[in-house]
């Protein structure tokens, strides 16, 4: 609980500081001035010297006034806090105080110190001391004997990898990352249907490995998997290789240090990696989803770990998946997708727009099987490479888009049950009609991927629209 | 650092228990709610099974999800429950 300060002048002080040395006498001069001084010393019972001192000795008035500089001197009126000044300033202490003369004969201006409430060493625990209540998950006690990492695999918390283990402290380190109440339920989890509290997803973030900035982004991940029209209950349950595909979009990418480069799809980057095992781990902790179980994926794909990625934005001729979605420019966001691993499209020889856009006509349309039309969207990721013949061009995403839609409309009698020799395929009465292998808005377009080769990606999806999922875009906020 | 203390990353709940209803020596007279889950055939499944028991003198009711890869919709399940015996979800492919 916050501590209640005495209306006055209060000030927090350390003996370590030179500066709260220096300013040491000056607590006398405004005392004997006839106003109401309060002084808390950090480190030291016996500083200052010139007046007595309360001891903050558990560090609880720094904590919770946000002491950030020693010397920091505060104005309470009535019980609250009105003004502060921090350092030392001979002017503003003077004006602060009223007292003309104070510290006269002093420097004009000496830099305060770092109060020891924000030191990094122990602001963790600080953390837990001021703050663990906040917290509502059941603590689960190891013994001294057990390996930590061993007992996270034998609870079946983890997904096949070492996991961190979720103590207090890295918690809270890890809400520090949002704006939001531990308990605010951000989203009901299939497939158990309970209710996902903020501390929860960030409990398995640390898990994951993430860091606490890329909070917001796995929390608006999981709202957007988490809901009817995603349809991450489906995701789970199919026998199909599908898990959800994370998009993202914005500054906030860059500031996160993701990758939309090299090697875009695999190892290496940490925000990409720890984002999308952090949604799949809470999936999979809170909301029971486990392979074997109410997964009953066939072959499943090793991006049911983690499969995030963000756009090459710079870069991309198309403008952004996510202002195609509806975003504003300049807003980080998050797309969720339910999609295989990726599959390469080669075509190093391309040097028009409409050969390329050729090729990719061909791979798209194999996704999942030639004769599939419909049920399936996908996503086609271009690289800068292959993007740059769009661009030289002057195609945008629009005419990319109207262009592979156009090449993708398939006569009924190589779709149909027998054709080709395969059984697969539409009932007899299609033989005669065109039919379109992906429904309106069906490809997805984005950019991403190293500046060198002639490669594209395709990642097919998994039963569309009302019948099973669709896209998700939210906007990612603090 | 070993970690003495962490955080339990599950949602904490138990799932209710309830026993399972003892098997009906026979369906005559019972009333079979046959769930189709719309997975393709499983009409064709269904269709069999319903023409079985009707020739043990149960009486068939039929129900259908709105779609296969989503729950049964609560009042769907509410509807099963109060208007049948014991219920057969027919999945297949």
């Amino acid at each position: 609980m916050k501590p209640q300060l005495p209306d006055g002048f209060v000030a927090i002080v350390k003996r370590e500081c030179a500066t709260c040395v220096m300013v040491d006498p000056l607590f006398a001069h405004i005392a004997a001035s006839g106003a109401s001084l309060t002084v808390y010393t950090q480190d030291d019972p016996t500083f200052p010297t010139s007046v007595a001192a309360l001891h903050d000795a558990d560090l609880s008035v720094s904590w919770h006034y946000d002491i950030e500089t020693v010397p920091t001197l505060l104005r309470i009126e009535n019980g609250v806090e009105v003004d502060r000044t921090f350092g030392w300033s001979k002017d503003a202490w003077q004006k602060f105080t009223g007292i003309a003369d104070l510290g006269a004969d002093l420097p004009v201006m000496r830099p305060g110190c770092g109060s020891l409430s924000v030191d990094p060493n122990l602001e963790d625990e600080l953390r837990v001391r001021f703050t663990s209540s906040t917290l509502h998950s059941r603590h689960v006690e190891l013994a001294s004997a057990e390996d930590e990492f061993e007992s996270m695999f034998i609870r079946g918390w983890t997904d096949g990898l070492p996991v961190i283990p979720p103590t207090p402290e890295r918690v809270l380190r890890m809400l520090t990352g949002t704006t939001r109440n531990p308990q605010d339920v951000v989203a009901i989890a299939p497939p158990n249907l309970v209710q996902l509290t903020v501390e929860k997803i960030a409990i398995n973030a640390v898990m994951a490995g993430a860091l606490p900035e890329y909070l917001p982004w796995i929390i608006t991940a999981l709202e957007a998997v988490c809901n009817d029209e995603f349809n991450m209950h489906g995701v789970l349950a199919t026998t199909m290789p599908v898990g959800p595909v994370i998009i993202c979009n914005g500054p906030g990418t860059k500031a996160i240090g993701m990758n939309s480069g090299v090697n875009v799809f695999g190892q290496g980057n940490r925000a990409n990696l720890t984002i999308g095992r952090a949604v799949q781990l809470t999936i999979r902790n809170v909301g029971g989803g486990k392979p074997g179980e109410v997964d009953r994926a066939t072959h499943g794909n090793p991006g049911k770990l983690s499969f995030c990625f963000a756009e090459d934005e710079a870069g991309s001729p198309f403008g952004t998946l996510a202002e195609e979605r509806g975003i504003a420019p300049q807003q980080n966001a998050v797309t969720v997708f339910a999609g295989e691993g990726p599959r390469c499209v080669v075509d190093q020889a391309a040097r028009t727009p409409e050969q390329l856009t050729n090729s990719f006509a061909v791979c798209l349309r194999a996704t999942h099987h030639p004769k599939s039309v419909l049920s399936f969207d996908a996503i086609l990721v271009v690289s800068p490479d292959h993007s740059r013949v769009f661009a030289e061009a002057g195609w945008g995403r629009e005419r990319l888009l109207s262009e592979l839609h156009a090449r993708l409309q398939i006569p009924g009698a190589e779709l149909v049950r027998g054709a080709l020799d395969i059984a697969e395929g539409l009932p007899p009465k299609f033989a005669d009609r065109i039919v379109p292998k992906f429904k309106a808005g069906g490809i997805l377009l984005a950019h991403a991927g190293g500046g060198a080769g002639l490669f594209s990606s395709v990642i097919g999806g998994w039963a569309n629209g009302a019948m099973g999922s669709t896209p998700v875009t939210r906007p990612v906020l603090s | 650092m070993s970690a003495s203390i962490i955080l339990d990353p599950t949602n904490e709940s138990r799932p209710a228990q309830r026993e399972q209803l003892a098997r009906p020596a026979s369906v005559k007279g019972l009333t079979v709610g046959l769930l189709d889950i719309v997975k393709a055939r499983g009409d064709i499944y269904l269709n069999r099974l319903e023409e079985l028991f009707v020739a043990e003198g149960a009486k068939v009711l039929r129900f259908r999800k709105p779609t296969f890869t989503k729950p049964a919709p609560p009042d769907l399940r509410h509807e099963i429950s109060i208007q049948c015996n014991v219920v057969i979800e027919a999945l297949a492919d």
